[in-house]
């Protein structure tokens, strides 16, 4: 792993840092006190922003995000993972779908990320909303699911086992965010992987075993797919493929621990971004407490017209073409 | 006044004429065709169905419920009004129970067939959670199931002695009618045990018959979604449940009656008490059909208005006054009058009444998926409807004659009318001391 002193623009160390500012606060400021001023001491940014000082001493270095342990319906210990998505900044440039598209395999008529355009009522102003799982803490869908085929990890995220999955679809009626998708028959990866691994090199491993933290690969007939908050990147030490590829800066990342999410450029610490902006969740009156925070549509780079150009009512999936 | 043997030869089963063949034959073709479609099914997967991510429930869920609804009249008749002591139902209480056990059998088939991964049932046994309303449902239907085939087994015990010795000139089929009454001699602990045995099942059926229908509603009222987010739901089911039943009851006694000649037994006076019981029962229907429409259409939420349009002024409106009107307010109407309670009219209003039930599943069923609280886009045009397709309906339609063949088959080797009770209320003596001087 890196140093820890080391630049840290760079958005792949984001999570790097976060993951030992986590085990900072928990250390607590006891430790920082008890150091001695001849031991070698480190700066580090506590979870309100302020520089801190700490002993090198008592910073664990860890080999990954996954711990020693990792299990697939555990998750990564110590995290709670959330996304806030600013409205203010979505202009459908449907980046994002295109990214979850090709990298989740997706092969159907029904994208896992959609961009509705909404209009609350006729006087407000009609805004893009992206829609993805929002990976709630109380899921309707895991509550239905009679073989624990869809579970909820400790970490906050929803996954599917598609390989115990028996193709019922409660979970679809339950969930009242339509974010779940059936393969009514077996999706046809084979073309778009292929392409995959030709742009990628040897970064898609496509002989791993099947695991539930890679939803889409691959794809199985008669099973239920969705969103994975793209729990395969984390372990990379990357954000989310929506997140990466927005050009707007959307969709923000990060851990609910560490109160703070990124977009890649921007970070923000979560709990005053959401007091700052007003943020939000989906149908909260329902009490499923999801994950995924939304700040309103107000003062917005970009008219709603502009989006418009993109907007295809029937569409959320571009075919891949057969050569 | 009959005696014994007139009645035995009345009621024991018979070999099926050239109707009853062509009947059978019929049903095997169509079955033939439901296997044909699900094999389609089965290796293509279900998107040879018109389902779809939002429409992700069709004709397989509320056909599932129908079967699971028309059950339910097997509780009725042989547990309900048996205990409330109503006896002219015994005549019909086999009659249930065959249609109960068919219905319950092909209900539990139905939701097999509409899984995406049949192939993996056994995940149910492997990993199911008792949170799921699913696996309530697989536990109540088995149960439903296992008492039922008990409730229409003990009172056939007696009758299988006496088919035993009847047919002693075929020697396999009183071989097998004998191993099938278990030793039934009719002697005093015998008969205390078969009383109690029925008289504790009759109890017991009760609460698993609601609990079963109930579960049913709960896979729909357990979600959020306008139309099914209910506290009515189950209460409503059963009201239903029993309407679908009581018709199919009137249809099959109709049937019977007409096929086997059976007027001596099921006569003018069971058919208008059937069709008075149906009136009570479509009634009680209607009253829980107001509650689920007009509370949510004062409250007129958005979701709910969505919905409602679509039952009353929009795409549904058709199908659903059909069966509002069609299938419960005119054939409740029509049977205040004494004419149409004789066993004609009321066969075809029995008729009316099941195939209504059925498509007041569909309504149930589909239309809220339609609504769902986001709107719908990014999806082809297509899903915003469901149009069920041939394979599906070959799929439903072998399902349902499925259950045909099996009542078919029970009322080919199994006496309808159950001769024994028969005899016992008619007070017929059986002739008990030349089958023991026999049996030497």
């Amino acid at each position: 792993m890196t140093k820890i002193n080391e630049d840290c623009n760079s958005r792949r160390k984001f999570l790097d840092k976060g993951l030992k500012l986590g085990l900072l606060s928990v250390i607590g400021g006891a430790a920082v006190a008890k150091s001695l001023e001849e031991e070698e001491m480190v700066e580090l940014m506590d979870t309100d922003g302020n520089i801190v000082k700490a002993p090198v001493s008592k910073i664990e270095e860890h080999s990954s995000i996954k711990g020693d342990h990792y299990d697939t319906r555990e998750g990564f210990p110590d995290k709670k993972f959330v996304m806030v998505i600013d409205l203010a900044r979505c202009n459908n440039s449907l980046e994002c779908q295109k990214s979850c598209n090709k990298n989740h395999f997706i092969q159907g008529d029904n994208a896992w990320l959609k961009i509705y355009n909404m209009q609350d009522n006729p006087e407000s102003s009609p805004y893009w909303m992206p829609t993805l799982c929002q990976h709630c803490d109380a899921p309707a869908c895991v509550k239905v699911c009679p073989v624990d085929a869809t579970f909820k990890r400790r970490d906050g995220i929803v996954l599917i086992d598609n390989e115990r999955c028996i193709g019922c679809r409660f979970c679809m009626a339950a969930c009242p965010y339509s974010v779940r998708i059936f393969n009514w028959d077996q999706p046809d990866q084979g073309e778009i992987k292929m392409n995959m691994v030709m742009e990628h090199g040897d970064v898609m491993d496509h002989n791993a075993p099947y695991t539930p933290d890679y939803a889409g690969n691959p794809s199985l007939k008669g099973t239920v797919d969705k969103c994975d908050f793209c729990a395969h990147r984390i372990d990379q030490e990357k954000l989310p493929h929506c997140v990466d590829a927005c050009p707007n800066g959307v969709y923000f990342f990060g851990d609910l621990y560490e109160d703070s999410v990124t977009n890649g450029s921007e970070t923000f610490q979560l709990s005053k971004l959401l007091k700052d902006k007003a943020g939000y969740r989906l149908m909260e009156d329902l009490g499923l407490n999801p994950s995924v925070y939304y700040l309103p549509p107000k003062n917005r780079q970009d008219g709603f017209e502009k989006g418009l150009e993109r907007y295809n009512e029937f569409e959320s999936v571009e075919k891949v073409k057969k050569s | 006044m009959k005696n014994f043997e007139q009645l035995t030869d009345d009621l024991a089963p018979k070999k099926f004429g050239l109707y009853g063949k062509l009947w059978v034959g019929f049903l095997v073709i169509i079955i033939l065709g439901g296997v044909y479609a699900y094999y389609q099914q089965f290796t293509k997967g279900l998107a040879i169905t018109g389902m779809r991510d939002y429409a992700l429930w069709g004709i397989y869920i509320s056909n599932f419920v129908f079967f699971v609804a028309i059950s339910l009249v097997g509780s009725l008749i042989t547990a309900i009004l048996r205990l409330s002591g109503v006896t002219w139902a015994t005549p019909l209480t086999r009659i249930a129970e065959i249609i109960a056990v068919a219905a319950i059998i092909m209900g539990g088939l139905t939701i097999i067939i509409d899984m995406g991964r049949p192939d993996r049932i056994y995940n149910l046994f492997l990993h199911g959670r008792l949170q799921s309303p699913i696996v309530w449902d697989v536990i109540v239907v088995t149960t439903y199931l296992t008492i039922s085939i008990l409730l229409l087994v003990f009172p056939l015990l007696p009758d299988f002695h006496i088919l035993s010795k009847k047919f002693k000139n075929n020697k396999k089929l009183s071989n097998i009618y004998s191993k099938l009454s278990l030793n039934w001699d009719g002697n005093f602990y015998q008969r205390r045990i078969y009383n109690w045995s029925i008289r504790t099942l009759s109890v017991l059926i009760i609460p698993v018959a609601f609990a079963i229908h109930t579960v049913t509603a709960w896979l729909f009222a357990a979600t959020y979604r306008p139309g099914w987010d209910s506290s009515n739901f189950g209460p409503y089911f059963i009201a239903g449940a029993f309407v679908a039943g009581a018709g199919g009851v009137i249809c099959v006694m109709y049937l019977l009656r007409k096929f086997r000649h059976l007027e001596d037994y099921i006569t003018d006076y069971h058919f208008d008490k059937m069709g008075k019981l149906l009136v009570l029962l479509i009634l009680v229907y209607i009253y829980f059909n107001i509650n689920e429409y007009l509370v949510p259409l004062l409250k007129n939420t958005e979701k709910e208005a969505e919905h409602l349009k679509s039952l009353f002024v929009g795409e549904q409106s058709f199908l659903f006054w059909t069966v509002i009107f069609g299938g419960l307010v005119l054939p409740a109407t029509a049977l205040l009058f004494k004419r149409m309670r004789k066993p004609f009219p009321l066969f075809i209003i029995g008729l009316i009444v099941v195939i209504g039930a059925w498509w007041k599943r569909f309504i149930i069923v589909t239309p809220t998926l339609l609504h769902p609280f986001l709107p719908i886009q990014g999806v082809p045009e297509s899903w915003r409807h469901y149009t069920p397709t041939h394979l599906e309906w070959l799929v439903t339609w072998g399902t349902l004659a499925g259950a045909m063949l099996i009542v078919t088959i029970l009322v080919r080797y199994v006496p309808v009318i159950p001769i024994h009770e028969t005899a016992e209320e008619r007070g017929i003596v059986e002739p008990r001391n030349t089958e023991r001087n026999e049996a030497k």
